[in-house]
């Protein structure tokens, strides 16, 4: 139902590395969960709203004024790799 | 070969100047210590949810109403997911297919369409070379992070690289007096991309398109397009085909490098953001969007052509900067007897040389002479009470000293010669002082009238009415 | 000390206005309780005990709780259970818990949970998975195990806990207690960490049907800080109903009773007739689409999670790996170590379902069903004012058994699942006991009731008379097996 190459596609967008034995194992039970899902693919939906938002609300906005920011320490306390008042990553590769 | 066109559409994106960002309330900075403007919710972390800032939808309002789009009675936020250190959700709260403005038109250009989305924050490549390819590091600054952007997209419809540069001024210009953004392309408020592509003349298909990015002035857009059409024009007329990529241009060695690949072409997985719930501007919204807009130059360049006369290129002249058109508009309103297209020649063109003749900063609306005043010179002339040439020395004057013209015009004794007599007898002396240059009248060289006209005018010191010198000549001769 | 840990919160709030409990004694009592935890009930435990609380203890609501570890606590560790968020001390604090730390509330601790809320009975946890006091082979429920377990297992008066698909109400049924799912939007979410954006919910786990609703009372609100809240109409006060007369309770034909454990079949049954016995009318009702809540949910919840999941990239907190590397390689190493197998499952799953070419199939078409569905419960609502199931189609499984199976785990939803699409409220209360599949010792039972949105008050009016009908007061022994 979903083939290797799709989960091997898909993983790379989630950024999720897997490995050979955990590709396998997705390729069956992603099939699986698939096929009974499946079920709606054949339901007579015509003309139904797709529901996209749950509440019935409208235009909740919030007025243009500044709060309290948080102190930079505090921003930068849980980052992996504070670094001159940032956050610093690893560079993209070069392609 | 067929002829190839450039076939050119815009995407720009607008910085709005509101005090708060697009979905929480820290500061917009420009310039600031890293990191300083910073909230659980611009920083993605675990929990936290977005509240769109109301003064950003009415900005984004006034910039519909300004490019005389659609405004969508509802309109829905979306999500677009991508994975980048400037990007802390991993997705930017965006508008996909039901945006807040649809399809209208700025000048002769058609927008596709203008949405609100929010900014990514910014990345600091550090490292060997401080570029992009080889750097070892990137430090992520999230102070721009979350500023609300408003996306404006037009229709492929601009035919050359020198029109879109001119057509991006003007959105510029637009943007800039709705008072809703600095619109400063050095600084990043205001962020042109060009979509390029050319086709065979008088088609109707569209080419293969590439995204031109990072042009950050209105020259460097322009040479920008003007290289990749170069290079596009080039590999079709050698029988090659325009891959789908986005370029960058450098305008120090004026080459074009790839951007990103497209083979990792993005997959953003547009979903409905079911943290927002949709827009749907009031009334009272829309009311006070349209009272907020001024009256912009392409509406009043249409005035001014429509309703003044006036033809295109003065009318874009006077209409484009809102001072000098209310300068013209207070000109106008005084003068009786005086038509509107006399008037904006004289602010266009005698006094804006004055201007700069005298070194004057700024313009018309900045200078000594008002409206009133101008209308009265004017009026002086086209009453023929004194010479045209006479005109501009009183000008000169009232830019200095500022002043009613006809004072002026006393004192300086610059009226008009009005006694027939008098003059008479200075053109005769000056037929008689240039008897070659009567002759070769008589001989048919009209040109040579010049000279006696010439020498009536410095006896009188300009004062003469040039018509009625000639007049006076031909009826001596 | 076991006199004051029987008490419920409302029955220890008058006997502290009687003058017979000293509050100080009650949260003593249970911070001490709760420092007993052989269930791995919680991850984080205030051991600051009592002293920590930051208002004076006085005859109000103030009985200690248990927070499920999604809620972020500001300088308190909050993992959701996973290991991508190790470590991690949040810089703010969830309106939910914010509410209750101002109505006095002392927090016993964090519990324990399925990682990011994804599972049905708490094996999904990083931190090993919790263990039901009935039966300690067991498991508890999920996603909020830990919460039930504290609150069934004598760890906690009562906890809050959220509910995507049933994460509250299935383990309070496992668990033999009053779990509850409000309205959408009736409790803000602002910070709870997400799992399915348009499906979470925070709500009470206890002891009794009054307790809830006094939590419910304290947590539901519109916050300025969650646009999607809105908070229920006029308040929620103590149920008080003393019968069922004049209330038409639907059984909907197509959830068949035969997808059901025998056991669990038989105390749905009786209910029904106590129902009927309390004067209540039961019939059965149509609700056409709510036997594909399964697939519609687990197509919509895996794709808002996938999108919710995508910050836990090693950037700005939580755990980081792979960082020598590119960009790639940290993002890679670090989801894929610090997440496990049921959320890389379902972030799979979901990402699928929102990738180019298939959104319309699959999220497109789950999200017309969830309209089908809503529309089902509107239709039944004209003609009953609730709609009532069993909560789980069995009672507590063991550890390990559904384990290698996710569709089997997934189906366990399938009750609960089509109430949480439809966005409208619904409770489990404990109905009775029964032998689970394989025999062995009688476990908890749960019978769920639906209302309509907004119409928690009704729906708690109405519980109350069942529990007090129902009579439930069996408990788990501290060794496991119950003593009905």
């Amino acid at each position: 139902m979903i083939e290797r190459d799709q989960v091997l596609h898909v993983a790379k967008l989630a950024r999720l590395r897997l490995s050979e034995e955990e590709v396998e194992r997705m390729v069956g039970e992603l099939s699986g969960i698939l096929e009974h899902v499946d079920r709606i693919g054949n339901l007579d939906l015509e003309g139904v709203e797709p529901t996209s938002h749950v509440v019935a609300l409208e235009n909740v906005l919030r007025a243009d004024e500044p709060w309290q920011s948080l102190p930079r320490d505090t921003a930068l306390a849980s980052a992996p790799e504070p670094s001159e008042g940032a956050f610093r990553v690893p560079s993209p590769q070069a392609e | 070969m067929p002829e190839l066109e450039a076939v050119i559409g815009l995407e720009i994106h607008v910085q709005l100047a509101t005090k708060t960002k697009m979905f929480c309330g820290c500061e917009l900075s420009f310039g600031d210590e890293p990191n300083v403007h910073t909230c659980p919710i611009c920083l993605a972390h675990p929990g936290v949810l977005p509240v769109p800032n109301e003064q950003a939808i009415r900005y984004a309002l006034q910039i519909g109403m300004a490019l005389e789009c659609e405004i969508a009675p509802w309109s829905i936020f979306h999500r677009k997911n991508y994975f980048y250190p400037d990007s802390p959700k991993a997705y930017q709260i965006s508008q996909y297919d039901i945006p807040i403005c649809g399809a209208g038109k700025l000048g002769d250009i058609r927008i596709h369409r203008a949405h609100l989305e929010e900014d990514a924050a910014k990345t600091i490549h550090v490292g060997s070379s401080g570029r992009i390819h080889g750097s070892d590091a990137s430090l992520v600054d999230f102070n721009r992070g979350g500023t609300p952007l408003v996306e404006i997209v037009t229709e492929p419809d601009l035919r050359g690289a020198a029109e879109a540069a001119e057509w991006a001024r003007l959105l510029r210009e637009t943007v800039r007096q709705l008072g809703v953004s600095d619109v400063n392309m050095e600084e990043g408020s205001l962020r042109v991309d060009a979509n390029v592509s050319v086709r065979p003349a008088g088609s109707s298909e569209l080419g293969t398109k590439t995204e031109l990015k990072n042009m950050n002035s209105f020259r460097f857009l322009q040479r920008g397009i003007e290289a990749e059409l170069a290079r596009q024009r080039e590999l079709v007329e050698s029988g090659g085909q325009v891959e789908q990529e986005t370029l960058h241009f450098d305008p120090a060695s004026g080459s074009l490098t790839s951007l990103r690949s497209k083979e990792e072409a993005h997959d953003y997985r547009y979903f409905p953001e079911p943290d927002l719930v949709p827009l749907a501007p009031t009334e009272e919204m829309l009311r006070e969007a349209r009272e907020a807009l001024p009256e912009l130059p392409a509406a009043r360049i249409e005035r001014y052509e429509s309703e003044l006369g006036l033809p295109r290129d003065v009318a874009q002249t006077l209409a484009t900067d809102p001072r000098t058109a209310g300068y013209f508009e207070n000109a106008v309103e005084a003068a009786d007897g005086v038509e509107p297209r006399v008037l904006a020649n004289w602010v266009t063109g005698e006094l804006a040389a004055a201007l700069r003749q005298a070194e004057v900063e700024g313009g018309a609306a900045d200078s000594r002479v008002s409206p009133p005043a101008l209308v009265a010179l004017v009026r002086l002339v086209q009453e023929k009470k004194i010479s045209h040439g006479s005109g501009k020395t009183v000008l000169a004057a009232m830019v200095t000293e500022g002043g009613d013209p006809a004072e002026i015009v006393e004192r300086e004794g610059l009226a008009q010669m009005s006694d027939s007599g008098e003059l008479e007898a200075i053109v005769e002396k000056a037929m008689a002082d240039n008897p070659d240059a009567v002759e070769k009248i008589r001989e048919g060289n009209g040109k040579a009238i010049g000279a006696i006209v010439g020498a009536v005018m410095r006896e009188t010191k300009g004062r003469a009415d040039g018509g009625e010198v000639n007049r006076l000549i031909r009826e001596k001769l | 000390m076991a006199d004051i840990l029987d008490l419920s919160v409302l029955e220890a709030h008058d006997a502290k206005i009687a003058g017979d409990l000293s509050p100080r004694e009650h949260v003593e009592a249970w911070f001490e309780a709760a420092g007993a935890d052989e269930l791995n009930a919680y991850l984080w435990r205030n051991d600051r005990g009592p002293e920590a609380a930051a208002v004076e203890p006085n005859e109000d609501w103030n009985a200690p709780i248990a927070v499920k570890d999604i809620f972020t606590t500001e300088g308190v560790p909050t993992t959701a259970a996973s290991r991508i968020l190790e470590g991690y001390r949040p810089p703010y604090t969830s309106t939910a818990v914010q509410k209750l730390l101002e109505a006095g509330l002392p927090i016993l601790g964090k519990t324990n949970m399925d990682e990011f809320a994804m599972g049905s009975s708490n094996e999904n946890s990083a931190y090993g998975p919790v263990l039901n006091p009935w039966d300690r082979t067991r498991v508890p429920g999920g996603s909020s195990g830990g919460s039930a377990a504290a609150v069934a297992g004598g760890l906690a008066p009562w906890a809050i806990g959220t509910d995507t698909g049933g994460s509250i109400r299935q383990p309070a049924a496992f668990c033999g207690i009053v779990g509850l799912k409000p309205t959408y939007g009736a409790i803000s979410r602002y910070g709870m960490i997400a799992f399915a954006s348009s499906l979470d919910q925070c709500g009470p786990l206890t002891r009794t049907v009054s307790d809830a609703a006094m939590l419910l009372a304290m947590l539901q609100g519109r916050d300025p800080l969650d646009s999607t809240s809105v908070g229920i109409e006029g308040g929620v006060s103590l149920p008080d109903r003393e019968n069922l007369a004049g209330l038409r309770f639907g059984v909907p034909a197509e959830l068949a009773r035969d997808s059901v454990d025998a056991g669990v079949r038989e105390v749905f049954e009786r209910t029904l007739e106590k129902i009927e016995a309390l004067g209540g009318e039961v019939v059965e009702v149509s609700l056409p689409n709510a036997e594909h809540g399964i697939s519609a949910y687990y197509v919509i919840a895996p794709a808002e999670a996938s999108s919710n999941l995508a910050r836990y990239d090693g950037v700005r907190y939580g755990m980081r790996a792979g960082g020598d590397g590119d960009l790639i390689e940290m993002y890679e190493t670090t989801r894929s170590e610090g997440f496990g197998a049921e959320v890389k499952r379902r972030i799979m799953l979901g990402t699928y379902a929102l990738s180019s070419g298939y959104y319309e199939a699959y999220y497109g078409q789950a999200q017309k069903v969830r309209t089908r569905i809503a529309e089902d419960f509107s239709g039944a609502f004209s003609a009953v004012d609730f709609v009532v199931t069993p909560t789980a189609p069995s009672v507590a499984f063991k550890l390990g058994e559904k384990t290698d199976d996710p569709l089997a785990m997934y189906l366990n939803d399938f009750f609960t699942v089509p109430m949480s699409l439809a966005g409208i409220p619904a409770i489990s209360i404990p109905a009775g006991l029964a032998e689970p599949e394989g025999g062995g010792p009688q476990l908890p039972v749960g019978f769920q009731i639906a209302a309509p949105a907004f119409a928690e008050q009704k729906l708690l009016d109405a519980a109350f008379a069942l529990e007090q009908g129902i009579g439930f007061e069996a408990r788990p022994t501290a060794g496991g097996g119950a003593d009905a």
